[in-house]
């Protein structure tokens, strides 16, 4: 097994009375493809979330490379600098043209030169397929496209693992496929990557390891070619019954 | 009638200078304050949306709280008195307590106008930042944005756009209520009538000169600020990049070795073959 980049110990997250993940424990090691499936309300979503500390997690460790990331003191923009995020509703900024979106990042944050984030943007919106579209602002491209743009925008920064919250749900049918693809042509190019995801066909097919959550924790987890075939949890095999109908 | 346009006319004759120093001072004092009002407005805004959590600092969270605390009792003074009476507060408040004078008419004017534009701003700006998506300021955090980088970049250039027409209103506000610091002995556009219809009683032509005065001002306040919302919205259109010519995107058919637009539908009509 390659070097661990996530570590994930122990983490519970509860809003005010309600807790939403329950003594969470999982690693990512380099390379690794993972997905995250479970139904709705198994707290998949805030798991992301927690990791990339949008939300606070009221208890727990989350170690990257080893450095525990909840403690007080803790560089945060370097870390989420270095772990990208692609959200289910895009979150491109609305001020910025499709090029500014992918420079934003690193010039703001990681203070590159402006030649040299245009350049680095353009390679990653060419990865994508989005460089025709370079000047257009993203309430002129279709929900695809705009999804493109994001991992174009959060590639950008060369980050070490890109967490996927749930990035096809909000798209069109004839549109899941465009983004689909992108993510299994990072997903071969060696891209370690965390995808909460409802489509079952990625998480059998690309993702070499899938983690089944309900009720906050997590039921079942292994590769993905055996867990997705053969299931031994009983509510994960339901849950698949449910899918395939 | 007639006599309504004699008198008018004499009275621009002898004052119609007068009356044009006052629309001068009028705007400028407008304009600055406007924008100085803007500027705190803003700064407030950045200030109260610093965001914080119970794992904080004990003393981060008592300063956080403390400085919204301090812009909320700003907003609710400024906004709750008359300026009328603002303008007299500072003017004479100020050498009575610190024994100070104010240098100038003007710095006091821009003083006033401004913190009373800056408490309508603050709640403006506050209302702009609320109407702009949470995802916006998540997408920025994801990059590794802080907060004063997000909101400098990213939600503050959305919520100026948003606030455009509370601005507009405010500006036009002040262009007319500036007419109180003649109060304070404030040379604008009001206070001219006050000194003309005082030394001519002639006080209907005045006061009709002045409206004029002052509709002309807002009006072309409107429309440049009419003019301004366009711009911020960006262009509407935008133009396809070709980097690389092996790379057109589908639908489109001027690639090597495809011909013209045109190839397909002579061929579906049964024109020449490929």
């Amino acid at each position: 097994m390659s070097e661990p980049i996530l570590e994930i110990r122990h983490l519970s997250k509860s809003f005010g009375n309600n807790e939403v993940l329950k003594d969470i424990d999982f690693t990512v090691s380099k390379g690794d493809v993972t997905s995250i499936i479970g139904a709705s309300g198994s707290g998949k979503s805030t798991l992301l979330r927690c990791i990339n500390l949008l939300e606070t997690a009221t208890s727990g460790e989350i170690l990257y490379h080893g450095e525990n990331v909840l403690r007080g003191g803790f560089n945060q923009s370097a870390y989420r600098a270095k772990v990208g995020m692609v959200f289910q509703s895009f979150n491109l900024f609305n001020n910025m043209t499709v090029l500014k979106n992918c420079m934003a990042g690193q010039q703001i944050v990681e203070k590159v030169p402006k030649e040299e984030a245009k350049q680095r943007a353009l390679y990653y919106l060419d990865k994508v397929g989005m460089t025709p579209y370079l000047n257009a602002r993203p309430h002129q491209i279709s929900g695809g496209q705009k999804q493109r743009v994001a991992i174009a925008r959060a590639l950008a920064m060369e980050p070490e693992i890109l967490l996927f919250d749930e990035p096809t749900s909000a798209l069109d049918p004839e549109m899941v496929g465009e983004v689909l693809e992108v993510m299994k042509k990072l997903a071969e190019d060696g891209m370690t990557m965390l995808v909460v995801t409802h489509e079952m066909g990625f998480a059998k097919d690309v993702s070499n390891r899938v983690v089944y959550m309900a009720g906050g924790i997590i039921e079942e987890e292994g590769p993905s070619a055996e867990v997705m075939s053969n299931p031994k949890s009983q509510k994960m095999r339901e849950f698949l019954e449910r899918f395939l109908q | 009638m007639g006599n309504l346009f004699t008198d008018i006319g004499k009275v621009l004759e002898k004052y119609g200078l007068t009356y044009l120093d006052g629309m001068k001072n009028t705007l400028i004092l407008a304009v600055v304050a406007t924008l100085i009002g803007c500027v705190i407005g803003f700064f407030c805004g950045i200030l109260q949306t610093i965001p914080y959590g119970p794992k904080d600092h004990f003393l981060k969270r008592f300063f956080l709280k403390l400085l919204r605390v301090i812009i909320r009792a700003y907003v609710e003074v400024f906004r709750g008195t008359p300026m009328i009476l603002q303008a007299v507060f500072i003017f004479y408040g100020l050498p009575y307590v610190t024994g100070i004078a104010f240098q100038d008419i003007w710095t006091v004017s821009i003083v006033v106008v401004s913190i009373n534009t800056g408490a309508y701003m603050t709640e403006s700006v506050r209302g702009g930042i609320l109407s702009v998506d949470a995802g916006q300021t998540e997408g920025a955090k994801a990059l590794g944005m802080n907060h004063f980088q997000t909101m400098l970049h990213v939600i503050l250039p959305q919520t100026l756009r948003n606030i455009m027409p509370q601005i507009g209103n405010n500006y036009i506000i002040n262009v007319k209520d500036t007419s109180v610091m003649f109060i304070i002995g404030f040379m604008e556009f009001f206070s001219v009538h006050k000194i003309v219809a005082g030394a001519t009683f002639k006080y209907f032509p005045s006061a009709v000169l002045e409206m004029g005065g002052y509709l002309l001002m807002t009006l072309a306040a409107s429309v440049l600020l009419r003019w301004i919302e366009k711009k911020l919205a960006g262009r509407q259109s935008y133009e396809l990049v070709n980097l690389d010519q092996l790379a057109t995107t589908a639908g489109t058919y001027n690639y090597p070795g495809k011909g013209s637009p045109f190839d397909e539908r002579s061929r579906e009509f049964g024109g020449e073959k490929r």
